[in-house]
């Protein structure tokens, strides 16, 4: 659906040219959410951009839906943007007009009559649930209500495409979790490629297909969210990662463990499989939580656990080796006294 | 000499004649400055660097054509526009002769004005019509009027209480209305009576204009 090669931008300031992205290319397939992930300044934001020519490249090539926006200019790249909605973090709705008129100017923008423009906007409003705010101002709306209009105005045009920029970092928790929902029932419902970016990874982990890790410009992880979740490989990986499933344990406690301290990791089905259980029924060993938690991502579990495993040492690698062999990562901390 | 009353009473059909011209160049140059001054200023805000129509050569002709009017004193544009008035209506006295000043000085003042107000609007709502496909004059008609349309109306005030101003001034050139009068009669031949009166008057047209523009201003913005 989106296809970025060697895409690079350029941002002239008075200290002389700073690389916002660095020769970065990356596939998004046609109905999937993807995650673009990094701290400020890491560039995504500017990648983001790109994608509808918000920002223009200093080089390289975007395709959306087959188009090389890189080529296009005026009344062309204005058709296009039809096709490519965009929300924002701040969501960017014009304060002296209602709701209905500022997802009105969405269409407007696509010169449907009139008519059929009051008929779309009811239509839209309907979706995001906000039917009777239609004639209210913005500054009348909670930050969640105000995204849900600025959705609304990124959908009117049925776009192939949906940017998300920071698009639930202004807000609360519990009105993130209800937008994300939006999000993804539009994903699955109307079949429309998301891209997303974001600092938390709380909301990648909810919504997001695949994903890229982004430093200083360059994408240096990409893959399933499942995977990276499971399997991070870059130290920034991890540390997003960290954010979401971390195992902070209070030093004394660590400190007055007698026993092995071992984390273990299951995948998927693995998880349900009570191995835990059968590993203290067949070995000699006790076992300890220290912490734990299961995550679910994409609807499939993630469990990873902090243990202590007290017994002989010869028991207690053989547990290990045990675990591993039923499909288990694990790895040791520390060993027992 | 103080103030006389039955002199005022004696006089007061020239006031009131006087305050009509006022009305009429502040109206007419204030008509022409919106008219003018109004597209001036958003091609001034729309072709700067990073907005949707920038262009740098306009935005610096025009740029530098503003700035000039504005830094030559307005009393030495009253007179140095006399063969432009001349051309334009034919006579260089009256107040329909110093509207041609007041309309030249205003324009610029008001498109500087307006390109303020609109700077006031965050850069991302107009970035966010961008991503919606839409066109320039849909953006200038539907974001950026809408969106600085209480700054614009406090903008206007400005530019009428600036006008009530220099209106006064036009006096120096025979240009009519209360300001004329305040000269010919107050300054040139010490008549505090009219100087009084003629100040009062416009103190009290100022104190009017501004709440009206406030109230206006107010009324009309829906943050």
């Amino acid at each position: 659906m989106i296809s970025i090669t060697n895409l690079t931008k350029d941002y002239k300031t008075k200290k002389g040219t700073v690389t916002g992205v660095d020769n970065v290319s990356l596939t998004v397939n046609e109905g999937e959410v993807f995650g673009i992930v990094g701290y400020s300044g890491a560039g995504k934001s500017s990648l983001l951009r790109c994608m509808n020519l918000l920002e223009r490249p200093t080089s390289g090539e975007i395709r959306v839906d087959g188009l090389d926006l890189t080529k296009l200019k005026g009344e062309r790249l204005r058709q296009a943007r039809l096709k490519i909605g965009m929300i924002f973090q701040h969501f960017y709705l014009i304060s002296q007009k209602t709701v209905g008129e500022n997802v009105g100017f969405a269409l407007k923008a696509a010169k449907l009559p009139k008519d059929q423009i009051a008929k779309r906007v009811d239509e839209l409003l309907e979706m995001v649930g906000l039917t009777d705010k239609r004639d209210v101002y913005p500054a009348q709306l909670s930050g969640g209500q105000k995204q849900r209009v600025g959705i609304a105005r990124a959908l009117a045009n049925n776009p192939s495409v949906l940017l998300c920029d920071e698009a639930t970092s202004a807000l609360d928790p519990n009105t993130t979790l209800s937008i994300l929902r939006l999000l993804k029932k539009i994903n699955r419902e109307l079949n429309i490629t998301i891209v997303l970016i974001t600092h938390e990874m709380n909301v990648v982990k909810e919504i997001c297909d695949r994903m890229a890790v982004m430093q200083d410009g360059r994408v240096i992880e990409e893959g399933d969210v499942y995977d990276l979740f499971s399997d991070p490989k870059a130290e920034l990986t991890k540390e997003f990662i960290s954010s979401v499933v971390s195992f902070d344990v209070p030093q004394p406690i660590l400190a007055a463990c007698t026993g092995s301290v071992i984390k273990v990791q299951f995948k998927g089905a693995v998880a349900g499989e009570g191995i835990i259980t059968d590993t203290v029924q067949h070995f000699d060993v006790k076992g300890n939580f220290l912490h734990g938690s299961i995550e679910y991502i994409q609807e499939k579990p993630l469990g990873l656990f902090l243990m202590e495993i007290q017994g002989r040492p010869d028991n207690i690698h053989r547990a290990v080796t045990y675990m591993e062999g039923r499909g288990a990562t694990v790895e040791v901390i520390s060993n027992g006294i | 000499m103080g103030f006389d009353f039955q002199h005022m009473m004696e006089l007061w059909p020239d006031i009131s004649k006087a305050f009509g011209e006022t009305l009429y160049m502040i109206g007419v140059s204030l008509a022409i400055a919106i008219v003018i001054g109004l597209p001036l200023g958003i091609v001034l805000f729309v072709t700067d660097k990073g907005l949707f129509l920038q262009n740098r050569f306009v935005k610096s002709v025009l740029g530098f054509v503003v700035n000039m009017i504005r830094s030559i004193p307005f009393i030495i544009l009253l007179v140095a526009l006399i063969p432009l008035t001349k051309m334009l209506v034919d006579s260089t006295i009256g107040p329909a002769a110093a509207s041609v000043s007041l309309s030249v000085a205003a324009i610029p003042f008001f498109a500087r004005i307006v390109e303020t107000s609109l700077r006031e609007i965050d850069k991302g709502v107009i970035e966010a019509a961008v991503a919606c496909g839409a066109t320039p004059w849909m953006i200038i008609k539907d974001v950026l009027l809408p969106e600085a349309k209480a700054g614009i109306v406090q903008g206007i005030t400005i530019t009428i209480i600036s006008l009530v101003a220099y209106s006064a001034m036009a006096g120096v050139v025979g240009g009519g209305g209360i300001g004329d009068l305040a000269i010919r009669f107050g300054y040139y031949r010490y008549d505090n009576t009219i100087m009084i009166v003629t100040v009062v008057i416009l103190i009290v047209l100022v104190q009017i204009l501004q709440q009206l523009g406030d109230w206006t201003s107010k009324a009309i913005d829906k943050r």
